[in-house]
């Protein structure tokens, strides 16, 4: 994706505000047209800044979201598992640094977001900062976690701006695999012994909840929600997304014969929905302040392959300057007859 | 302390042979030859090519947006390099 380190024609003239509202009228129409925006397209500082802290946090949870996963990849219960559990760790990269790349075409250097993560500044899922204690929650985040996940990035396929929503497009085709490995442990577990069957119960029930909270808060707490709209980066509410993934999953916990932890669960005859009981919003603003069980130990994991990478990438960068020296040698040796 | 980040490439995949390269997104590497192997980790885990191009981003110069209409314009009212322009009777053939 093009980026900041394109030319750039030297320095823009500055603008008069007359030019301004102009361009941040046409902006705006071009929008409500269902045009994309592109890099290099004029954009008001607040949508930039808006899809930086978006997009960053994005690629954020995909790294971090890698820790919970990769604890169980020792001890996946089969070579298959373990095959798969791999697969998936190594996608959640991936799309880490496909929402990297999108991010930095608005101005921001990868060096920055990295900086940001592991100095704590920045924000990341809050449902990373949960333990996976069992092999069942493997199976809990992929069905969960990352169908909650699904929900919230489909319509981000069709965001405004051109680079975050084709890299949405290439995640969510990725996801589903993830999703459907899940509910297929989920699966196996409800069909084994009594303990599996109760390992996939408590999976369910330490999952559920902040899973929900994906969403983010209600729709009345929402502070960003109206703008997003207006700048089509966001297409549904927090509480419309968390309707639709209540109204598919819960007759899927009912296919597993797991109950779902909430006594208020009801289905509301005359809306055709299920009804949750309320969402506990002290916990959720707890874990995205800090503590959460695992918020500290996430941050030093990432510091700690950080440093410990550091003489791979010193290695490689001196690797690349030898070469390029030798290149040169060899061109300017070469020009003499 | 902020490290400098490696250079970027941009990075053009061919699906199959018989199609054009096109662009799927960018790496950092330390060279270019890292940055294909990157390219292959991050892009193709799904067989998703056959050929992989990975081009310095710097070395990308670029049409400005501001001066869209200036070059591209000019196409819109040519609407006669186009076959429908031409009305042609049904009862002629092979046209």
């Amino acid at each position: 994706m093009y980026t900041q380190a394109l030319d750039t024609h030297g320095q823009e003239p500055a603008a008069t505000a007359e030019d301004t509202a102009a361009h941040a009228a046409r902006f705006q129409s071009r929008i409500d047209e269902d045009e994309k925006i592109e890099p290099k397209d004029w954009m008001p500082e607040a949508y930039r800044q808006t899809l930086i802290r978006q997009i960053s946090q994005h690629a954020h949870s995909e790294i971090v979201g890698m820790l919970p996963e990769g604890n169980w990849i020792t001890r996946a219960p089969t070579l298959k598992r373990k095959a798969v559990l791999i697969a998936k760790v190594q996608d959640e990269g991936g799309h880490g640094m496909y929402l990297y790349s999108a991010a930095e075409t608005l101005g921001i250097s990868r060096a920055q977001m990295l900086e940001q993560l592991l100095s704590g500044a920045a924000k990341y899922s809050s449902i990373f900062n949960y333990p996976t204690l069992t092999w069942a929650d493997i199976g809990a985040i992929g069905w969960l976690v990352d169908g909650a996940a699904i929900m919230n990035q489909i319509p981000i396929c069709r965001c405004s701006y051109g680079p975050y929503a084709r890299a949405m497009v290439r995640i969510c085709k990725e996801e589903s695999f993830h999703q459907r490995q899940g509910f297929e442990i989920m699966l196996t577990l409800t069909h084994g012994t009594q303990a599996q069957r109760a390992m996939a119960q408590d999976a369910l029930n330490r999952w559920w909840w902040p899973s929900l909270m994906m969403f983010g808060p209600s729709d009345a707490d929402s502070k960003h929600s109206a703008q997003s709209m207006r700048w089509k980066i966001k297409r549904f509410s927090n509480d419309e997304l968390r309707q639709k993934f209540v109204d598919i999953t819960v007759p899927q916990a009912h296919f597993l014969g797991l109950s779902i932890p909430d006594d208020e669960l009801h289905w509301d005859e005359a809306a055709q929905h299920y009804r949750v009981g309320p969402i506990d919003w002290s916990e959720f603003q707890a874990v995205l302040k800090g503590s959460g069980p695992c918020n500290r130990e996430r941050l030093e994991a990432r510091r700690r392959a950080h440093e410990a990478g550091r003489w791979v990438r010193e290695a490689a960068a001196a690797h690349a300057a030898r070469q390029r020296a030798r290149a040169t040698a060899a061109t300017s040796s070469g020009e003499t007859p | 302390m902020t490290e400098a980040d490696w250079p970027l490439f941009e990075v053009f995949v061919r699906s199959r042979s018989g199609l054009e390269h096109k662009h799927v997104g960018s790496v950092h590497a330390a060279d270019a030859r890292m940055a294909i192997e990157h390219a292959r980790d991050v892009y193709t885990r799904r067989q998703e090519g056959v050929s992989l191009w990975v081009v310095r981003s710097m070395d990308i110069v670029a049409s400005d947006p501001e001066e869209a209409d200036a070059l591209f314009e000019p196409a819109r009212d040519k609407v006669y390099r186009h076959p429908t322009f031409y009305a042609i009777p049904e009862e002629v053939k092979n046209l």
